[in-house]
């Protein structure tokens, strides 16, 4: 077939490759807006994913004022937002409608699209010697389906009777009943819309991720020798091939309900004492579908971080990644286990409590590849010559918050314990400080570390500092003491506890929360501007020192900005894993994947074998 | 120096159009299952669209095992066009399963002449092919207006139990006032087609039957029959690109086998379909 080719065809390949490059016309927009480009469409979805990134903080910002200030006006922010405030109050409606859109644009359009997207986009064909992904034109498609889904959910904010409302998690029947409340009608429709769109996109994606890492790796580049971000993406990629269809047909189906009256999820619904005529649907089914997708989407969002954490703290501490093998299979335990626990964000929805046990047992053994994870990458840090830098920094903030966030995941796995914790503080606490922080915390540090690469200039160190450390200390600051509050009870996607005297000890708490919760916003748009800034001034990336951080990797190899085809001569050829680090006496304390094994190293392996 | 293209020309005829870096300009390919990418990602989406048929129907399963009664297929599904009010259960959807195989093994036919380079047998087999998969629809077409004719709807569900929990078919109405359908009924009386009076199942009204029935029945045969729909799109564009010789000067069918591929698949989600919905 077709990829058979022989070896002398090769030898001549590689002579001559030079000779066969050509200048394709380039035009503005093939170049920067509909472009195949794999480095370029990953640009696109960092520049997206930040758009939304602001977008959802700022919301955040503005109901935590209205949780730490409940009897304040603000006048300004009626100025600012119009009639999501009333009398310089922020409207309950609003409310409901910015929490779930918060919770809708990070964890799928920052933490999914914003995260993978730019990472496997950029560092999949990068690292593993190939000119592209397998389809070029299938990824810019996933790119602008992404595009057209998020135009749909911006529109949706600027409806006259909000966006939707019921919860990034869309239950019905807030969700399935257009009349149930105002966010229900048109913005709940176009939050469907927009999701649809969404996950066509992360199927284009994943399709091509697969595919580019099974068949386009470069000479040498066995599966074994890939750096632990290219396995990460690649199980990030898988599972979402997996589990996005089955939202798709929960979507549809909902979609149905809302537009066709049929009764998937609805069953006997009275609304001010008339029977609306639904029969024999359940809303739970919608449960069991929403979080079949849900549960792995967590690990969508922190694998991709994980694999960037692992290959950013081998390099900065001049260390081997401990447990190479060790990681891959504890990221191949956490997708398979990953698919099998989604009842646990159920145990309180009338789930069996048989189910209910073996869920839990499910749930608890996850926690297993999580800390074996764990225990590697302290292990790597451990007496390695630890450069601190920005991105060093942000992966071992990575390390610290995902200990303190999975700590609590194993309370709230067991059904008894979860009784009590379920939808209070306590679950915002834990998935904020697992996920939210830790995932963004992997994307900075992916951001610093890969900046260079992508756009050859360096960010500055000082305003990277400033950011690592408010935004460290703050988060803690507004992430822990939840716990308490959801110890004690206080319920969350609450507009107000006025009304109950037993919280009203948590009025001052919920000010420092939300004081932090300002501060941190503050510092992003610190990164934001760092961010903006060094592409066109940052420090430059000279053709002399291509390899800045000494690391391993093969898209160090590549020219400051490489052109469309990233090499310009033939592909690289691999000989050995990517973390060869102070393995020599002598020289420099690194050995790219591209020098060839000396005799000792022969020798060893042989040994081995 | 960072403007420059590193495009390599096409230059080997098995290049397809805009994809220019296939591993094969330089080397082997790497693929530990030996299958060209293209396929690779037939594949996968097949997989994934698995996933959402699956989805489909474990809906299906959860809402029918939840449902103290369910209408029996073996009496909804027993009209069969000119035969007038003779009643074959799982006649008719017996007869569109056939065909849809049939024109699987058409497709099949196709891809081994593709294998041989025989155009004009691609050509001939591809056409069974879309004939098959354009009579499929007709049929589906003309079951899902009858059901209508009878009743049915997404959101109504004219098949009711009597007493003793056995189906019938009820007459209904657009209630005048509030515009929905409903059964006609006096007291717990309805009426079936042929005119004869029943006593209703305990715990139904004059909402008729579970409604989820008719939005399953027609949720999922129209998701089933919209892929169907795209199928014969595609192998339409798959015959008039073997006319036009496109593959003849690519050099092989690969783009044939991948269309084989979905259709194969769009016909064992139907076997999966049928056995929801009729057999069971
Ligand atoms: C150590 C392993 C973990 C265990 C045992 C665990 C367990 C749980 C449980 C039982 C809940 C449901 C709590 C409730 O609603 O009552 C939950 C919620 C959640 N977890 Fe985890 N978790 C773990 C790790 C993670 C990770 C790694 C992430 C994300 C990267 C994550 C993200 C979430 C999210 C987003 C929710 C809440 C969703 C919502 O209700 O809005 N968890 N976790
Ligand atoms: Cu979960």
């Amino acid at each position: 077939m077709a990829e058979v080719i022989s070896k002398e065809h090769l030898a001549h390949d590689v002579h001559h490759a030079p000779h066969e490059e050509h200048h394709h016309v380039e035009t503005f927009i093939n170049k920067y807006i509909f472009t195949t480009d794999h480095k370029m469409i990953a640009r696109q979805f960092l520049f997206t994913g930040i758009f939304w990134a602001i977008i959802g903080g700022l919301f955040s910002v503005l109901f935590r004022v209205q949780l730490g200030w409940p009897d304040a006006t603000f006048p300004v922010l009626e100025k600012l937002f119009g009639n999501w405030f009333n009398d310089g109050k922020l409207d309950p409606n609003a409310y409901y409608m910015l929490v779930t859109m918060h919770g809708t644009i990070m964890v799928f359009f920052v933490l999914t699209a914003g995260l993978s997207g730019t990472f496997a986009n950029f560092l999949i064909p990068l690292q593993i010697g190939a000119r592209d992904m397998a389809s070029g034109f299938i990824n810019m498609l996933s790119y602008w389906f992404f595009f057209l889904s998020s135009l749909v959910m911006f529109a949706s904010l600027f409806v006259p009777t909000g966006a939707a409302s019921g919860g990034w998690t869309i239950y019905p029947p807030l969700s399935a009943l257009p009349q149930a409340t105002p966010g229900s009608g048109t913005g709940m429709t176009l939050w469907l819309i927009s999701m649809a769109l969404f996950i066509g996109s992360t199927l284009m994606g994943g399709l091509n991720y697969i595919t580019t890492v099974l068949n386009l790796r470069t000479r040498g580049m066995d599966l074994f020798k890939m750096p632990l971000t290219v396995w990460a993406l690649f199980f990030t990629a898988i599972i979402g091939l997996l589990s996005f269809p089955v939202l798709l047909s929960g979507a549809v189906l909902l979609i149905f309900d809302r537009s066709l009256g049929t009764s998937f999820f609805l069953s006997d619904i009275y609304i001010g004492g008339k029977a609306l005529g639904y029969s024999g649907g359940s809303p739970i089914l919608f449960q069991h579908l929403f979080w079949f997708l849900g549960h792995p989407e967590v690990y969508i969002v922190i694998l991709p971080a994980m694999g960037m954490v692992s290959e950013i703290l081998a390099t900065h501490s001049r260390k081997p990644i401990f447990g190479y093998k060790a990681m891959i299979f504890s990221i191949l335990g956490i997708t398979i286990l990953g698919f099998i626990v989604w009842a646990h964000h159920m145990f309180m929805s009338g789930l069996n409590p048989f189910a209910g046990s073996v869920f839990t047992l499910f749930t608890l053994l996850i926690a297993v590849p999580s800390a074996v994870k764990v225990f590697n990458w302290l292990t790597t840090l451990w007496r390695g010559n630890i450069h601190l830098n920005s991105a060093s920094l942000f992966a071992i903030g990575f390390v610290s918050v995902f200990i303190s966030g999975g700590v609590t995941g194993i309370w709230l796995g067991n059904a008894t314990i979860d009784i009590q914790l379920h939808d209070t503080y306590f679950v915002v606490a834990h998935f904020h400080i697992v996920m939210g922080i830790a995932a963004f915390f992997g994307m900075f540090a992916g951001v610093y570390h890969w900046f260079p690469k992508m756009f050859g200039r360096f960010m500055n160190e000082t305003m990277g500092y400033i950011h690592f450390f408010v935004t460290f200390l703050g988060s803690y600051v507004i992430f822990w003491p939840m716990h308490y509050l959801g110890m004690s009870g206080v319920p969350r996607r609450y507009y107000s506890f006025k009304e109950f005297a037993a919280f009203s000890q948590y009025d001052d708490l919920n000010k420092v929360i939300s004081a932090a919760a300002i501060v941190v916003f503050i510092t992003q748009l610190v990164f934001v501007a760092n961010f903006i800034y060094s592409i066109y001034k940052g420090r430059k990336m000279t053709s002399d020192n291509l390899n800045p951080w000494n690391s391993n990797t093969l898209e160090w190899t590549t020219p400051v900005e490489p052109g469309h085809g990233n090499w310009p001569g033939a592909l690289p050829t691999v000989y050995r894993w990517p973390y060869d680090y102070s393995k020599n006496t002598t020289g420099p304390d690194f050995t790219p994947q591209t020098v060839p094994l000396t005799e000792q190293e022969i020798k060893e392996l042989e040994s081995h074998a | 120096m960072a403007e420059e293209t590193l495009l390599k020309h096409a230059d080997t005829h098995e290049h397809e159009g805009h994809e220019p870096f296939m591993p094969a300009d330089e080397f082997e390919s790497n693929s530990p299952m030996k299958v060209s990418y293209g396929k690779m990602m037939m594949w996968y989406f097949l997989l994934s669209d698995a996933f959402t048929f699956s989805a489909f129907l474990i809906t299906y399963g959860a809402l029918r095992v939840s449902n103290k009664w369910w209408p029996d297929p073996n009496h909804v599904f027993n009209a069969m066009p000119f035969m007038g009010h003779k009643q074959i259960p799982l006649g008719f959807v017996s007869i569109m399963t056939f065909i849809l195989i049939l024109s699987s093994v058409f497709v099949v036919l196709a891809v081994i002449e593709g294998h041989r380079m025989n155009k004009k047998g691609v050509l001939l087999w591809m056409l069974g092919g879309i004939a098959g998969g354009a009579a499929f629809l007709g049929c589906q077409a003309w079951e899902w207006s009858h059901l209508i004719s009878e009743g049915l709807r997404p959101f109504f569900n004219p098949f009711v139990p009597d007493a003793q929990g056995m189906t019938h078919l009820a007459k209904s109405i657009v209630d005048p006032e509030t515009g929905r359908r409903v059964l006609e009924m006096t007291g717990n009386m309805v009426t079936d087609a042929h005119g004869h009076k029943f006593q209703l199942g305990e715990g139904f009204g004059k909402f008729g039957g579970v409604g989820a029935f008719g939005a399953l029945f027609f949720g999922i045969t129209g998701f089933h029959g919209f892929h169907v729909f795209t199928g014969v799109l595609l192998n339409v564009w798959g015959f008039f690109a073997t006319l036009s010789g496109k593959f003849e000067k690519v050099g092989h069918y690969e783009m044939i086998e991948k269309l084989g591929l979905y259709w194969h698949f769009v016909d064992l989600v139907w076997v999966f379909v049928f056995l929801a919905f009729y057999l069971l």
